[in-house]
C-alpha cells in the first residue's frame, strides 16, 4: 500500500466535463486529482474523434474533440490538476474522518473531501463486431478509431457500418485512400441525412463504393488484411482491402463502479439535480454517466452540472466558510487565481 | 398465460409460460435461456436479444420499429426475421410463438 494522496477532490474520468470540473473547483481553491483509464486527457473527444468536428459547444460554431480538449486543458492550467493516466478506480470506501479513500488498480490511495465522477460511458471500449477470427487483424489492420489520417495514406479501405463515424470517414479518408468501400447491412442510414447524401454523390461519381451486407469473415497473413467476405443480398462477396474500420458503437461498461452501492438507473448513476450528488453523500456524478429525469448527454449540460456540483462540495470541504458566488469577469481574486491579475 | 418457445444455439427448447405485456427478452432471462445477453436492460439500447422469429411467426409478430431496425445494425448475422427480443411483447395472438437464439450476440 503507498501513502495515500491527500486533496480536496478526486475525480474520475479526464474527459471534457471532468477537465471543466477542475476549472470550476479551482475558483473555490478545491485541489483535484484525477484517474483515467486512457493514456491522456479527453475521453471520447481524444479517443474517439478526435478530428471530428463539435457543433454545439457554446461560442464555438466548429471545433474538433481533440481542440476542445486542448482548450480545456489550457483553461485549466492555472490550477495545476494532477493527472493519473492508465488507471482504473478499482476501489471506494468512506473514511471515518468523513473523507472517501479511491484506490486504483495499481494500488495509489487518495483521500478526498469528495468523489466526482465524470465517467461518461464508463471504461469505454468500442465495439468488435463478433468476425471469427477478428482479433488477429486489430491494430495492423483492423481499427476502431481514426487515431492518425495518415495510416489510412493510399490504403483499400473498407468502412462497415451505418452511423455518424462510418458515413464521417467515409468522406473524410476517400480524399486519402487509395479506394475507400462502405459496407452496411441496409441502404438505411443512422447518419446524419446530410452526410449520407454526400456518400450516395460521391458513389455515383465512383468514388467510393457501397454495399448492401454484413461482413463475415477476413482473408490475409500474420495480422496483413487482404480481403473481406461480405455477405449480401445476392449471396457472398470479397471485398479487397487492407485496412479495414468497423464502426458498431460503443460498449458502456460501468466497471467497478457498479459495485460501489450507488443508486443505478440501467447503468446509469441516478442524481439529483441540484447538486448532482449520488445516493452516497459526497460522491457526486456528471456528465454523461449520470441520470435524472431530463438528462440529455451533451458536454454542455455536463460544464452546467459540474458548476453546481462544485457549489456542494465547497460546502463539504470548507463548511465553516460562507460561500461568495463571483463572476470571473469583475473578481479580482478570482483574477488572481486564473493568473490574468 | 400465453405459451411461447425460445429455442437456444444448440436446439435446446425453452417452453415457457409467458405473462402478457412482458417482453420475450424478459422470459429468455428468467428462464436463463443462453445466449440472450440483454446488456442494457430492454432499453433497446443495445443488440445483446437478437432473436430469428420462427418463419411461421414472423407476419404475427411484425417488423421492427425505426429505433430498433437502427439498434439491429450492431447484431451479428442479421436476417429478415431478426427482432430484438426484448422489443417483443407477448399478447395473446403469439400463443405457441418460437424464436430463435442466433449463434452469438453482439
Amino acid at each position: 500500500m503507498s501513502t495515500p494522496i491527500e486533496t480536496d477532490v478526486v475525480i474520475i474520468g479526464a474527459g471534457p466535463v471532468g477537465l471543466f470540473a477542475v476549472f470550476e473547483l479551482g475558483l473555490y481553491d478545491l485541489k483535484c486529482h484525477l484517474i483515467d483509464i486512457l493514456d491522456r486527457p479527453g475521453g471520447q473527444c481524444a479517443e474517439l474523434y478526435p478530428e471530428k468536428p463539435i457543433y454545439d459547444i457554446p461560442a464555438w460554431p466548429e471545433i474538433s474533440g481533440q481542440a476542445l480538449v486542448d482548450r480545456l486543458m489550457e483553461q485549466i492550467a492555472p490550477f495545476s490538476p494532477e493527472f493519473h493516466f492508465n488507471r482504473m478506480v478499482a476501489g471506494f470506501r468512506k473514511l471515518d474522518n468523513g473523507r472517501f479513500e479511491v484506490e486504483t488498480d495499481e494500488g495509489e490511495l487518495f483521500h478526498a473531501h469528495a468523489v466526482v465522477i465524470a465517467a461518461g460511458g464508463g471504461s469505454f471500449q468500442p465495439k468488435r463486431p463478433p468476425v471469427p477470427g477478428i482479433d488477429a487483424y486489430e491494430g495492423t489492420s483492423v481499427f476502431y478509431s481514426v487515431r492518425r489520417v495518415e495510416e489510412f495514406r493510399d490504403r483499400d479501405l473498407l468502412i462497415v457500418g451505418g452511423g455518424d463515424s462510418a458515413l464521417d470517414w467515409t468522406l473524410n479518408l476517400q480524399p486519402v485512400a487509395k479506394s475507400v468501400t462502405l459496407v452496411h447491412r441496409r441502404p438505411e442510414f443512422r447518419a446524419a441525412p446530410d452526410s449520407v447524401n454526400k456518400m450516395f454523390a460521391m458513389r455515383d461519381e465512383g468514388k467510393v463504393r457501397f454495399e448492401v451486407g454484413q461482413v463475415t469473415g477476413l482473408k490475409g497473413e500474420n495480422g496483413q488484411l487482404s480481403a473481406a467476405m461480405v455477405k449480401g443480398p445476392d449471396g457472398e462477396i470479397d471485398i479487397a482491402c487492407d485496412r479495414m474500420l468497423p464502426f458498431f458503437g460503443l460498449t458502456m461498461k460501468l466497471g467497478p463502479i457498479a459495485d460501489w452501492g450507488l443508486n443505478l438507473h440501467e447503468n446509469l448513476v441516478s442524481v439529483d439535480t441540484e447538486k448532482f450528488e449520488t445516493s452516497i453523500p459526497g460522491v457526486f456524478a456528471i456528465g454523461d454517466i449520470n441520470w435524472y429525469p431530463g438528462k440529455l448527454k451533451l458536454i454542455l449540460s455536463g460544464f452546467h452540472e459540474a458548476a453546481l456540483m462544485t457549489q456542494a462540495v465547497k460546502r463539504i470541504a470548507h463548511p465553516d466558510q460562507k460561500l461568495v458566488f463571483q463572476y470571473t469577469t469583475s473578481s479580482t481574486s478570482l483574477q488572481k487565481k486564473l493568473g490574468v491579475k | 398465460m400465453t405459451k411461447i418457445s425460445i429455442v437456444a444455439f444448440d436446439s435446446t427448447r425453452f417452453d415457457v409460460d409467458a405473462e402478457n405485456g412482458s417482453t420475450v427478452m424478459e422470459n429468455a432471462i428468467r428462464n436463463s435461456v443462453p445466449g440472450i445477453e440483454a446488456e442494457c436492460g430492454g432499453a433497446c439500447a443495445c443488440a445483446t436479444c437478437h432473436v430469428y422469429v420462427d418463419d411461421a411467426w414472423s407476419e404475427k409478430v411484425g417488423s421492427p420499429e425505426p429505433m430498433e431496425e437502427d439498434m439491429l445494425d450492431f447484431a451479428f448475422d442479421v436476417r429478415p426475421t431478426s427482432r430484438l427480443s426484448c422489443q417483443i411483447k407477448v399478447r395473446d395472438e403469439l400463443d405457441g410463438l418460437v424464436v430463435h437464439v442466433p449463434e452469438r450476440q453482439a
